[in-house]
């Protein structure tokens, strides 16, 4: 069996002990019984001090070296010393899949994260979010480290280091939906243009008899509509980028003046955005599904009487709620539960939702039991956003009791601000649109024609955190070299922020603001 | 670097690097804005009893996020509309506008590590302490084994070896009965070494006119000037006794609160004070086994006949006593500040006497490194 021993090299044997070794045996057998289907799974068994260390990194212990992961380890250090957090699992999406426990995990602790790991497992390989990612990343991730090493000893590490600052800066400006759609069509094999050209323009042409032609679609008219469909053509033509583009990353590693090393740390960042953006855009899911499997198997097949109170006691922590955070096990959970339920009964589709007869709908069951494969069914192929538009149903917030809050100006807190369903709906979508955070967009890459970089929020209704968007905008800046702009909103006045890599600046935007007009007025 | 690096776990030495890496950024980041952190005093309220801990937001790495104003999210549980939420709850990972809170990055200083910034950034020469004022302390520390002890400090893992290798071989060891009994010979203990450890201690007086011309302003300079002398003596020795003297026309031992909380409306003595700090050294730190660090703080208004007796109980027998003695001269709205000019005279005939004058927040700094530039 392959195990990560040479990549870890601890000080102590990192597989399994013959007993837990049995256990995963069983655990696996229990899996397999509940229909999950999975990579196969290599735990390792780790301190607490190298399990922080490789959840710092991700989950990668080869991964490139940089200060930001000697943080977050500090932070999961400290946490872990004052006994204010623990983590039990960290499992990787790779084939195979690896799994890291805790060594100090008691045995029903160790039962309950490898069902959990199981889940987690099934979920990675049949999720169709996860179906672009890298499944070979393990070594991929290796490859990215080396390869920043090799800079690192070839143009230092400060300036290597500066370097990789302002990637990460920029890291979550992705394209989350490219790897499904094809945004752009593939660069053509034959160059076509000069047909292109000749393309005649259509021009509207109403019908008519020949005699009145003259007067019904007058020539110069005519002329006229052709000459700015064709100025429209080639305005559209000349926009650089055609569309706008989300994923700013590749536009800059297209566009941007970097050098050969630049350009490939540029990339490794992206590639590793990627690869972990569906972990966050199925975050509900994923860990309700893991939480479902566990319960199930614990509570069906695995749990010895001896074991119920401490499988109790570390159940009831995952799905705790703590204060008024939402916890994305607990939802994940109960949803899955809800939907398992609903599908049992019947309780979907025209006829159930028409009924007006209360007391009908509170005893529907028309017992098709179709809820097992309807949750198999769901885990394949939504994601959060659609998972909670789908099956998020106002008996379901009224039962678990959510709300939505917002930010008062006036308490200088967050304060609980409706229990309507189409609020709480409405709130939980949006912060779940984009892993809530601004989309922010090139729109220009020749700006005013000068080779400045014009981007844009899409703005909705919220602003962005202006000391960070400016710093942000520094370090795009300084890849972009020419001087940065961002159309945004400020305080309600469409505003641009800009940055020529000396200072910054913030100007008001009319609305009618388009480049033209910008374009140097001809005084004097 | 050291041998025994190159046997520590890879990945170990990986996080350990980012880890110093981090450190790094943050100790430069600390250093570039020591000036910011001194003026405001801000450091004082977070000292814990090695670590300080500095607000660092600046070292997030910036990305494109919402702000906080129309931000919201969805919770579960009870409550009314309209009711708060109270305390923002800290939530380390969370996803941002997702839930309310999100924390500030603190980062932990051990004392000695912002001594050392300190150190470097004003360029403070260390402090040499007195040599025959070192006394020697013995530490025991367990670093043997050996035959006969107490049960209390018997090895358990080696005595317990022993006993299975003896039982394998004298063929007593049942596989099926993994039953181990030590007899005599198989115990062993812990045994210690004592270790002489020069240690030097030093003893910190406080002094501080409390009279009525002294405002709040002035106190909480000398409560930043105090907190940057304390970080930085104790940088340089082991045990570090405070001392804290208030007085208006009478000195009186304090504790540290009472020290930056009282307020006098009486006249001025300032000679009281030296005379208590006089006495409290002869009776309690004796200058052959201490160093001795005094500073007074005062807005330089004084009795007018109280003035030579000051510069005489200097002259004659505090400036003999102390490693190091620092006046530092706050300016008040209403002080005449006097007192400056008449200590002034002694610096020329003692080494170990530092003046200073501290007009504002902004010269504290200055201050600082005119007390501590010494190097005593």
């Amino acid at each position: 069996m392959p195990t990560t021993m040479n990549l870890l090299n601890t000080p102590y044997d990192t597989s399994l002990t013959p007993e837990l070794r049995a256990v995963q045996r069983e655990i696996e057998g229990y899996a397999r019984e509940f229909g999950l289907d999975f990579f196969e799974v290599i735990f390792e068994l780790l301190d607490a001090d190298d399990l922080n260390a490789i959840a710092a990194y991700g989950g990668f212990p080869t991964r490139y070296p940089h200060w930001s992961f000697g943080m977050a380890y500090e932070e999961l250090k400290k946490t872990y010393d004052y006994g204010l957090a623990k983590i039990y699992e960290l499992v990787i999406n790779n084939d195979p899949c690896y799994a890291y426990l805790m060594r100090s995990n008691n045995l029903v602790d160790q039962k309950l994260v490898m069902a959990h790991v199981y889940g987690h497992c099934d979920f990675f390989k049949n999720n169709a979010f996860f179906a672009h990612t890298n499944r070979k990343m393990m070594e991929e991730m290796a490859n990215h480290g080396a390869r920043i090493r090799r800079y690192v000893e070839k143009y230092g590490e400060d300036e290597v280091e500066a370097f990789l600052d302002k990637c990460k800066s920029i890291e979550d400006l992705i394209d989350i939906h490219s790897v499904a759609i094809r945004r752009r069509d593939e660069p053509p094999r034959f160059d076509f243009e000069a047909t292109k050209d000749e393309e005649p323009i259509p021009v509207t042409r109403f019908k008519t008899k020949s005699y009145l032609e003259p007067y019904i679609n007058p020539e110069e008219l005519l002329k006229a509509e052709e000459e700015r469909k064709r100025k429209e053509r080639e305005a559209k033509s000349k926009n650089f980028p055609e569309q706008p583009e989300r994923d700013v990353l590749l536009f800059l590693m297209q566009y941007a003046p970097l050098k050969p090393w630049q350009r490939d740390i540029l990339g490794i960042v992206r590639e590793e955005s990627y690869y972990f953006a569906p972990q966050a855009q199925t975050k509900i899911m994923n860990e309700g599904w893991a939480t479902y499997v566990h319960s199930t198997i614990m509570t069906k097949r695995a749990l010895h009487p001896s074991e119920v109170i401490d499988y109790c006691d570390h159940h009831s922590g995952t799905v705790a709620s703590h204060g008024p955070r939402l916890n994305p096990y607990k939802l994940g959970l109960e949803l899955f539960r809800d939907i398992e339920f609903r599908w049992n009964t019947g309780r979907f589709g025209k006829e159930y939702e028409e009924c007006d007869d209360l007391e009908k709908k509170r005893n529907w069951d028309l017992g098709l039991g179709l809820g097992r494969q309807k949750i198999f069914e769901v885990r394949r192929t939504h994601n959060d956003i659609t998972f909670i538009d789908e099956f998020l149903t106002p008996e379901f917030c009224v039962e678990h009791k959510y709300f939505t809050f917002a930010w008062s100006e006036q308490a200088g807190t967050f304060v609980i601000e409706s229990r309507e369903f189409q609020k709480i709906k409405q709130r939980l979508l949006f912060n779940l649109t984009n892993f809530g955070k601004p989309i922010i967009c090139v729109v220009d890459g020749n700006y005013r024609n000068r080779g400045e970089l014009l981007l844009r929020h899409e703005y909705n209704g919220v602003d962005l955190r202006l000391d960070h968007a400016i710093a942000t905008l520094a370090n795009i800046q300084a890849l972009w070299t020419r001087p940065v702009h961002l159309q945004t909103v400020v305080e309600g006045k469409p505003t641009l922020l800009s940055h020529d890599g000396a200072e910054h600046s913030m100007k008001p935007l009319g609305e009618s603001d388009d480049p033209r007009r910008n374009a140097p007025a001809k005084t004097r | 670097m050291s041998f025994f690096h190159l046997r520590e776990p890879l990945m170990v030495q990986r996080i350990q690097r980012d880890y110093e890496r981090f450190r790094k950024i943050v100790r430069g980041k600390i250093k570039n804005n020591l000036s910011k952190y001194i003026t405001r005093g801000e450091l004082i309220g977070k000292r814990g009893n090695d670590l300080v801990s500095i607000p660092l937001p600046q070292i997030e790495i910036p990305q494109f996020r919402y702000g906080v104003k129309g931000r919201g999210g969805v919770g579960q549980g009870e409550g009314e509309v309209g009711q708060a939420l109270g305390p923002p709850q800290g939530g380390a990972n969370s996803q941002a506008g997702d839930q309310p809170g999100g924390h500030i990055l603190e980062v932990e200083l051990t004392l000695e590590e912002l001594a050392d910034i300190l150190g470097e950034e004003l360029a403070l020469p260390r402090i040499q302490p007195k040599g025959r004022k070192n006394i020697y302390t013995t530490r025991e520390r367990y670093s043997g084994i050996r035959q006969s002890g107490p049960e209390s400090l018997r090895h358990f893992k080696r005595t317990f070896k022993r006993a299975l290798k003896r039982q394998i071989i004298s063929g007593t060891y049942d596989f099926d009965k993994p039953l181990i009994v030590p007899i005599r010979e198989d115990k062993q203990y812990r045994s210690w070494k004592e270790i002489p450890l020069p240690q030097s201690v030093a003893v910190i007086i406080f002094m501080m006119d409390v009279s009525g011309s002294m405002t709040d302003e002035q106190k909480e300079i000398v409560r930043i000037e105090a907190f940057w002398i304390d970080t930085w003596i104790r940088a340089h020795y082991k045990g570090v006794q405070r001392i804290y003297i208030i007085h208006d026309a009478v000195a009186q031992e304090v504790d540290e609160h009472t020290f930056y909380h009282t307020r006098e409306s009486g006249g001025t003595k300032i000679s009281s004070a030296y005379e208590l700090a006089d006495q409290i050294i002869d009776q309690r730190f004796p200058p052959s086994d201490w160093n001795v660090y005094a500073f007074h703080f005062s807005d330089g208004d004084n009795w007018g006949d109280d003035i030579p007796h000051c510069l005489d109980v200097l002259r004659s027998r505090l400036l003999h006593k102390v490693n190091l003695f620092g006046y530092g001269q706050v300016e008040s709205p209403y002080g005449s500040g006097e007192f400056l000019h008449h200590i002034e005279e002694l610096t020329n005939e003692f080494d170990n006497l530092v003046v200073s004058h501290i007009p504002n927040r902004d010269a504290i700094i200055r201050s600082i490194k005119d007390f501590l530039g010494k190097g005593r």
